[in-house]
């Protein structure tokens, strides 16, 4: 079956050449039928591949290899796949979650003229994606990687009038390309002291030892490989075109912005695990950066009033969580919080979208208020949602997240503390959302009033599929405690080569696991009765600070954009054309100047010209009795 | 005989154009140019074939220079190049009027002539002949069909580029001087005439050599005529200049210079690239600023070639049969860009990108077009630029001491390249409808001319090997 893993992408691409090409003349629904059923296929093939593998876990991974890419004397980089653990699994969730989108979109998008449109970008999205994780060498995950940034910088500035949107846009991409700037000198960086690129060799070298290189040489290869992780996982510094993203049609910031494409730089760090185990100095940076980009969104997501906002600003802080979980080398328990978080966060995203559609478009969850009694299924599954991020026992998000948690524990004390005021935000925020969209009274307009309604059976299925997956989708990584099988490390046991010295009394465990429970429960009532009876006054001091997102964007603003501005425009007024271009215009009239006086010897006096003679023979003369001896 | 064919071809059809009145040239212009690329595919693939073909014949006997052409790959690639893009040029203008059709068309033939003669000479002087005779029509054309101040762009333009051209041809003739025995212009006894030079005449000689390759490629600072007369020629005769004459500064440097005088390169290799990656920056932040799309178009070559030539100088062979793939990719991409400008141009009467917008909606296969070029120009993955682009930074990890510092400076090019690019693309193609004063979306031969050059984007992207295979035997020539 794994030959035939060039199915898998083959799919979604056909899909958007169809879609692409006959966006025009064809009939939406035909589209969204085409669109969705591609993405249906591919996840068929994949849940084939996943159990093959499953059965054969002990057989190496399986290389196809496609086409040579680029060959230029000894370097040789093909088109190559892999399949094995990591990849495989990372198929199901995107083709899995992939379709469940696409067919929510079917519905979300009906009333868009842009649908087949939409349709063709979402496919070539899947596409890449795809190839990001199936690449059997850096540069296939590179062409993927780049690719999602363009399919994610076409979808946020989908609806492309709005010039905010098409800013957010080039935001995301602008921001993207600085991180796989990265990753490039990264992988040359690889290319360079190892002379391969393909996962195989290069690991096989690394687990060998054959090619001995210096620890700094280790170090600055993973950092550069970490800047693209922080770039398409948007972490600190460059996470902020992560919220302005929420610009695009919320399905999009469900499958692209939450569930798949943001993982990325997860995925990267996984499959890379024997690479960074050897520098711990860079490990250390991940996990700190990862702590505190959970900690920094956090905050900023208590104070949002937009729903997508604080949905994104929580996917920040959730993928910090996953770079702390490999920052202290827990790249299994990475991979299970990227699988519950793409079930849970799907879930809340595809949930905001069925708000948002009910609400007419409205975003500000000042405005909405007692939903829950027009639209049940949204407000259940959004609040299975809500519990699973939460950690709430039970749920998917509780055994990831404390499985970070305590591997954080181990290493250091203060990882577990900061990580777990991160996990109370959430808590906080999350309800607070909660209370604020679904309970109380409603807050909006009578228009908006009369127009709310549940949503259609196509969008409220795969949101009813999700939440069951919300809840179950823990239960392959029980802790060590409750249950001798961790499925999913143990699936995942051939890619990971170390799982660390992570041993923990079963006491301990059983204190973190209650400490974070408390935690929730306590911050999930403080929500309530914070939020059942909003009152909203301007806020002022700490409250608009993190209102404003600590004033990033500006400070961004400030220290690069218009310096950068101002420069290239004093280059442009001054330098080039005073300075360079007056230099060549002055050689050119200097010149014409000399000319011009030269021009007046020649005035047609003989007496002048006979004693400019006179001169030249006295001078001929001196040269030849004076100089040439 | 193939040789002789591509200069022929062209040589001929422009001067028969001249007879002709109305409209008919632009058939003679078309069938010509076809049957250029037809002929160039086939030197090509028989180059592909390692079938590096030449021609020879007595020209100036008391001077030692003969009529020899010589097509290895490197020529096959940039004739292929020169006949595609003067086939779209020919395309996409076939709906369009011109004054005087048959002179312009006449000269726009004659300078292909040139350019193929550049390309293919194996001979100094013959390749001195045939890089003015390029340069005049195009210098003509610019003077006569140009926009508002043409008369001091274009007189600025031919000079600067002829005093480049002059140091050259000294360069030249004292090489042929020095040649042993008979003097010969021939490039084998050129080569072999330069690498006996002491090394103290070797550098002087490679600077007098390399500032006419400078101005015309340009390398900051010589590059202040490039934006003006970017802005005011035809966008034909821009596409002719950037996509084709640029290249001819490259080519030559890897042709006539680096193999002839190494010591000098090597001498001068520090300074070439510091000023090329000033450039690169230099020329991006310019392009930042700029509101008229050729402007910014212009200062995004700059930039671009100054990456490809700071990678010459790397000494890395990846990075030079980098070199060589874009030279050929960026030939395709902005050629695609300028005929997206000029359609704008044609369409909405401006080239101010503040005046613009709305493309997605009202000409939508074009906003589409206009994305995907300018998306192979960033050197998107699967699109042509990508693999010459990963090729040249592999080179830029040369052996070099300072290429780190050259790699961290080229890529912020790269960062500043998206924020132009995407700017250009954002003010053009998003945002709220501009009122068109010739209404419609991209007519046949349009269609035509871009379904080619988003068909090479696309191969060349996903499957290089064929441009790889051709150009492989002179990179690896070039970088012992």
């Amino acid at each position: 079956m794994s030959n035939y893993i060039y199915l898998v992408p083959l799919f979604p691409l056909l899909g958007f050449l169809v879609n692409g090409i006959f966006w025009k003349s064809m009939p939406k629904s035909v589209g969204g039928i085409i669109g969705t059923l591609t993405i249906l296929a591919s996840f068929i093939v994949s849940l084939m591949i996943f159990f093959e593998i499953r059965e054969n876990a002990s057989h190496g991974p399986a290389i196809v290899t496609l086409f040579p890419f680029i060959q230029s004397g000894k370097l040789l980089i093909p088109f190559a796949f892999q399949v094995d653990a990591l990849s495989s699994l990372f198929l199901l969730i995107i083709t899995g979650i992939g379709f469940l989108i696409h067919v929510y979109s079917t519905s979300y998008m009906h009333h868009d003229e842009g649908m087949v449109k939409y349709f063709s970008y979402l496919n070539l999205f899947v596409f890449f994606m795809l190839l990001l994780v199936l690449g059997a060498n850096y540069v296939v995950m590179f062409i993927g990687w780049e690719g999602v940034g363009l399919c994610s910088y076409l979808l946020i500035g989908f609806w492309f009038k709005n010039r905010d949107y098409t800013n957010a846009g080039k935001k995301a991409f602008i921001m993207n390309r600085i991180g796989d700037l990265g990753f490039l000198v990264g992988m040359l960086l690889i290319l360079l002291n190892f002379g391969t690129l393909s996962y195989q060799e290069f690991f096989g070298q690394l687990k060998s030892g054959s090619t001995v290189i210096s620890q700094s040489s280790y170090n600055w290869i993973t950092l550069c490989l970490f800047i693209g992780a922080t770039g398409k996982s948007a972490q600190i510094p460059l996470y902020t075109w992560l919220p302005d993203a929420m610009a695009g049609p919320t399905p999009v910031s469900a499958l692209i912005h939450a569930a798949t494409m943001v993982t990325a730089g997860i995925y990267m760090i996984a499959r890379s695990n024997i690479l960074f185990d050897l520098a711990p100095a860079t490990m250390h940076i991940v996990a700190i950066i990862g702590l505190v980009t959970a900690l920094f969104a956090a905050t900023i997501a208590v104070r949002q009033y937009d729903i997508k906002k604080v949905l994104a600003y929580s996917t920040v802080s959730q993928l910090g969580f996953m770079f702390l979980a490999l920052g202290v080398g827990a790249y299994t328990t990475a991979v299970f919080h990227v699988m519950t978080h793409a079930f849970f966060k799907a879930l809340l995203f595809l949930g905001s979208g069925s708000v948002i559609h009910a609400m007419g478009g409205e975003q500000d969850i000042r405005k909405m208020g007692g939903l829950g009694k027009k639209m049940r299924t949204t407000q259940y599954t959004f609040l299975i949602g809500c519990l699973a991020i939460s950690g709430i026992p039970g749920l998917s998000g509780f055994f990831s997240k404390d499985e970070i948690l305590s591997h954080a524990f181990s290493r250091s004390p203060m990882f577990y503390i900061f990580g777990i005021m991160a996990a109370m935000m959430t808590a906080y925020y999350m309800f607070r959302l909660y209370f604020l969209t679904f309970t109380g009274s409603f807050r909006g307009t009578e228009e908006q009033k009369h127009h709310l309604h549940e949503s259609p059976a196509a969008m409220t299925v795969p949101l009813v599929i999700l939440a069951v997956l919300a809840i179950v989708g823990g239960y392959v990584g029980l802790p060590e405690v409750m249950s001798e099988h961790n499925e999913i490390a143990e699936f995942l046991a051939p890619v990971v080569t170390n799982f660390g010295d992570f041993h923990m009394a079963a006491s301990t465990e059983w204190m973190l696991m209650a400490i974070s429970v408390a935690v929730a429960v306590v911050m999930i009532l403080v929500a309530w009765s914070v939020n059942k009876k909003p009152s909203f006054t301007p806020s002022k001091g700490l409250a608009k600070v993190l209102e404003n997102k600590w004033y990033v964007d500006e400070i961004y603003d400030a220290v690069i954009v218009k310096p950068l501005t101002a420069i290239s425009k004093l280059l442009d007024s001054v330098f080039e054309k005073i300075m360079i271009d007056g230099t060549v215009n002055g050689v050119g009239k200097t010149v014409k100047w000399g000319s011009e006086r030269v021009r007046l010897l020649q005035a047609g006096q003989v007496g002048f010209y006979i004693f400019i003679m006179v001169l030249g023979m006295i001078a001929l003369f001196s040269i030849s009795v004076f100089w040439i001896k | 005989m193939n040789l002789l064919l591509l200069i022929l071809i062209p040589l001929l059809s422009g001067i028969f154009s001249f007879g002709i009145r109305e409209e008919g040239v632009k058939i003679l212009a078309l069938v010509s140019t076809l049957a250029t690329l037809v002929v160039s595919g086939l030197l090509a693939f028989s180059c592909g074939c390692n079938m590096a073909t030449t021609f020879s014949m007595p020209w100036i006997p008391d001077l030692g220079t003969r009529f020899s052409l010589m097509g290895d790959g490197m020529s096959a690639m940039l004739c292929l190049l020169t006949g595609i893009v003067m086939l779209v040029v020919m395309l996409v203008n076939n709906n369009k009027h011109v004054d005087r059709p048959n002179a312009f068309y006449g000269h726009m033939l004659l300078a292909q002539a040139g350019l193929m003669g550049v390309f293919l000479a194996n001979d100094a002087l013959l390749f001195y002949f045939f890089w003015e005779l390029a340069l005049i029509p195009v210098y003509f054309l610019c003077s006569q069909w140009g926009g508002e101040k043409r008369i001091p762009v274009t007189f600025k333009f031919f000079i600067y580029t002829f005093v480049g051209s002059l140091l050259m041809l000294a360069g030249l003739i004292y090489l042929s001087v020095q040649t042993p025995g008979l003097r010969s212009f021939a490039w084998q006894d050129i080569i072999h005439a330069g690498s006996q030079l002491p090394a103290a005449t070797q550098h002087w000689l490679f600077a007098l050599m390399f500032v006419a390759f400078a101005i015309k490629m340009p390398i900051f600072p010589f590059h202040t005529w490039q934006p003006d007369t970017y802005e005011v020629s035809p966008t034909p005769v821009t596409i002719i200049l950037s996509a084709l004459m640029v290249k001819m500064g490259l080519y030559a440097v890897l042709r006539w210079v680096l193999p002839v005088l190494p010591e000098g390169a090597i001498y001068w290799t520090d300074t070439i690239i510091v000023l090329s990656v000033i450039g690169i920056v230099y020329a991006s932040c310019l392009a930042i600023v700029q509101t008229d799309i050729k402007r910014l178009v212009a200062y995004s070559s700059i930039a671009h070639m100054g990456l490809m030539a700071a990678v010459a100088f790397m000494n890395s062979k990846v990075g030079m049969h980098g070199v060589m793939l874009q030279m050929f990719n960026h030939g395709i991409n902005i050629t695609g860009i300028w005929v997206i400008i000029s359609m704008i141009e044609n369409r909405w009467g401006t080239r101010d990108m503040r005046q613009l917008g709305g493309m997605a909606t009202s000409a939508p296969k074009m906003a589409i077009a206009f994305v995907v070029i300018s998306l192979a120009s960033v050197a998107l993955p699967l699109t042509n630029g990508f693999v010459g682009e990963f090729m040249m930074f592999n080179g830029l990890f040369g052996t070099s001491s300072c290429s780190h510092i050259v790699m961290v400076i080229a890529g912020l090019g790269v960062i500043l390249g998206a924020v132009y690019t995407l700017n250009m693309i954002q003010k053009t193609t998003y945002g709220e409808v501009v009122a068109m004063n010739i209404k419609g979306d991209l007519a046949f031969n349009e269609f035509a001319g871009l379904f080619i050059i988003i068909g090479i984007i696309i191969f060349l992207g996903v499957y290089p090997q064929p441009m790889l295979d051709l150009t492989s035997a002179v990179s690896s020539m070039l970088i012992k």
